[in-house]
């Protein structure tokens, strides 16, 4: 319920209000259909009312292998690592005052990488079952993922404790972010190079980036996190609108601005790790999401953090079904098509403008 | 009432920044801090609210000592503007309303958003109310912030140079709008300042600092050549215009 607020200028601020609503609104519109597309459409030809049945576990088993087994779990996890990842990124903009922070930037997602690649060298957990590219798996998917979480929740603890020893500045956590970045990204390369041709290719083919990958655990797992930061991020909202005045004002506004910049970032690195941990990795996301969004609803964090969460899910969601189809049956990776996609439009955006002024 | 009583403050070396800084600011007055770059007054009226915490002393809001207060409830007693405030993509009535953050739980109340628009109306920035903070001018964002503060409901409000980015007509808007506000809502008001000449107009008592000490606070009386030779290191005279005192420099 909105309260009905006209200024004396006679200005609703109810129509400003309701504008952002109507924006979330559609975005829920827009993730919904696109949902229901990406279910219906793949290699295999399943008309809608089958799929619609085979969802409810009715009719032929093929169809329900095909739409409950596979292709609910990709939808599944594009939604909420979409929603994850973009509220991370959202988040971590604002707490560290940089536009080009997300778990790219801040070594979470090159952790993540090197978690994986450990795994697959030194734990077994990678293998080649054919000469397609399909046929390289990693056959210890649950191995992998622990590894990549770890070491990627490893980054995020050294950018917290160096930041926590130097006061918690945002130069500092993303300067940290940008050393260990570059340090796992190395390391990563060293692991490589000393692989055989089969773990290399399996390390290759984990950093692509697969919705596939995730089961039905690993979505619900993700899911939980997911919803946790976002309830907390929602939580903190009114914060994270204080830091976009400063630092001081912040404070001077009641804002704990060190432990809301430290607890804010463990939980938007937690919420990326798991995701990653799981899909591996994929770019973008969580930078491009919140700064397309802040184009429409501006930096009110009240309405930003859930619009950029939803544009999250819709980006991955196109990638992914996009992903699929284009040269159907072969499966492009995602973190790929998510850059390729949203790359243009970014740039779109950028220099053709949305306009800024909240009054048009 | 705000009572500084023996505040100190220095970083990490033994060099202090602040030394037995000792002054009380009586509702409805406003206390100009003045002195040379690099005195301690940004930093001195940091410590005021916490956002720099003094090593020493108290800052006494009505009796209660409010650097022992959590951050919130200080930001429902005194409320503070920065130098310079940054711009961002959040409207100027989005941007007054977070001053009713200490107040806000889940969400502004009825309350809060008449709080809001009374104080929008009686600083006449209706034009202003939706527009985004970054399109602001200097002044007009300046405005801003300060009807944000108002909206805290503070007993002490610290303004840390809200002039320095402002033409002449926005440098005296600004200062006759705190003066007004300091009087009609009997906050205790102390404002960092270099312009002598602003100081001497819209406010009642001033505080030289000088080597992290308090070379003289007072009234108009304080306000002699002497004095303001010997912290400045600058010749100047103080002549009457207009029955207004006015600093003029000698080189």
């Amino acid at each position: 319920m909105v309260n009905q607020k006209k200024t004396a200028c006679g200005v609703n601020y109810d129509q400003y209000i309701y504008r952002k609503i109507l924006t979330i609104v559609i975005l829920v519109i827009l993730t919904f259909l696109t949902a229901l597309f990406a279910i219906t459409a793949g290699s295999a030809d399943i008309p809608v009312t089958e799929v619609l049945k085979a969802l409810f576990g009715l009719g032929a088993a093929k169809n329900v292998l095909v739409t409950v087994n596979i292709r609910l779990p990709r939808i599944l996890m594009a939604i909420v690592g979409g929603i994850g990842l973009a509220a991370a990124g959202c988040v971590m903009q604002s707490i560290l005052k940089n536009p080009l922070a997300s778990a790219s930037t801040l070594g979470i997602s090159q952790g993540a990488s090197f978690g994986a690649a450990i795994a697959i060298t030194f734990l077994g957990g990678g293998t080649v079952m054919g000469n397609t590219a399909d046929a390289v798996t990693v056959n210890n998917p649950y191995l992998t993922s622990i590894c990549a979480f770890i070491t990627s929740m490893f980054v995020t603890f050294v950018i917290l404790g160096l930041s926590k020893a130097r006061k918690a500045s945002p130069e500092t956590m993303i300067l940290a972010g940008v050393a260990l970045s570059s340090l796992f990204a190395g390391a990563t390369a060293l692991l490589q190079y000393f692989s055989s041709d089969v773990q290399m290719a399996a390390i290759v083919f984990w950093t692509f980036g697969d919705l596939g990958r995730a089961s039905m655990q690993n979505i619900q797992v993700a899911a939980i996190v997911t919803a946790g930061a976002l309830i907390y991020f929602m939580f903190n909202r009114w914060n994270y609108n204080a830091l976009e005045c400063g630092e001081h004002t912040a404070t001077g506004l009641g804002v704990n601005v060190s432990r809301v910049r430290l607890i804010g970032m463990t939980v938007a690195s937690l919420t990326a790790a798991t995701i990653v941990s799981f899909v591996g990795i994929i770019n973008f996301i969580g930078l491009i999401a919140p700064h397309i969004m802040r184009r429409f609803v501006g930096n009110d964090y009240r309405y930003l953090l859930p619009a950029s969460a939803l544009m999250g899910a819709l980006m991955l969601l196109i990638s992914d079904t996009f992903a699929r189809l284009i040269i159907s049956p072969v499966i492009l990776p995602i973190g790929a098509i998510t850059s390729f996609l949203g790359a243009p439009l970014f740039l779109y955006l950028i220099f053709k403008g949305v306009s800024h002024n909240a009054e048009n | 009432m705000l009572k500084i009583d023996a505040l100190e403050f220095g970083y990490r070396s033994n060099r202090k920044i602040l030394d037995r800084i000792e002054f009380d600011v009586a509702n409805g007055e406003c206390v100009a801090i003045l002195g040379n770059n690099g005195a301690g007054k940004s930093t001195m009226l940091k410590c005021l609210n916490k956002i720099i915490a003094p090593q020493k002393g108290r800052v006494v809001v009505n009796e209660v000592d409010i650097l022992r207060m959590t951050r919130l409830d200080i930001a429902k007693n005194t409320a503070y503007v920065a130098q310079k405030s940054e711009g961002s993509q959040i409207t100027a009535y989005d941007a007054i309303l977070l001053g009713r953050k200490p107040y806000i739980k889940l969400a502004p109340k009825k309350e809060d958003y008449e709080i809001v628009e009374t104080i929008i109306a009686s600083m006449g920035l209706e034009q202003l109310s939706l527009r985004y903070i970054d399109e602001l001018s200097g002044g007009e964002l300046q405005k801003v912030m300060i009807a944000r503060a108002l909206a805290q409901e503070p007993k002490v409000l610290l303004l840390d140079e809200p002039t320095s980015c402002l033409d002449l007509k926005n440098q005296l808007e600004v200062l006759k709008l705190i003066q007004n506000i300091t009087k009609e809502k009997e906050i205790a008001v102390v404002i960092v300042i270099h312009d002598l000449n602003l100081a001497l107009r819209y406010c009642d008592r001033f505080l030289f600092l000088k080597d992290s000490e308090i070379f003289c606070y007072g009234g108009l009386d304080i306000m002699t050549s002497e004095n303001i030779g010997a912290v400045y290191q600058v010749p100047v005279v103080v002549e009457s215009y207009q029955n207004q005192k006015v600093v003029i420099p000698l080189t």
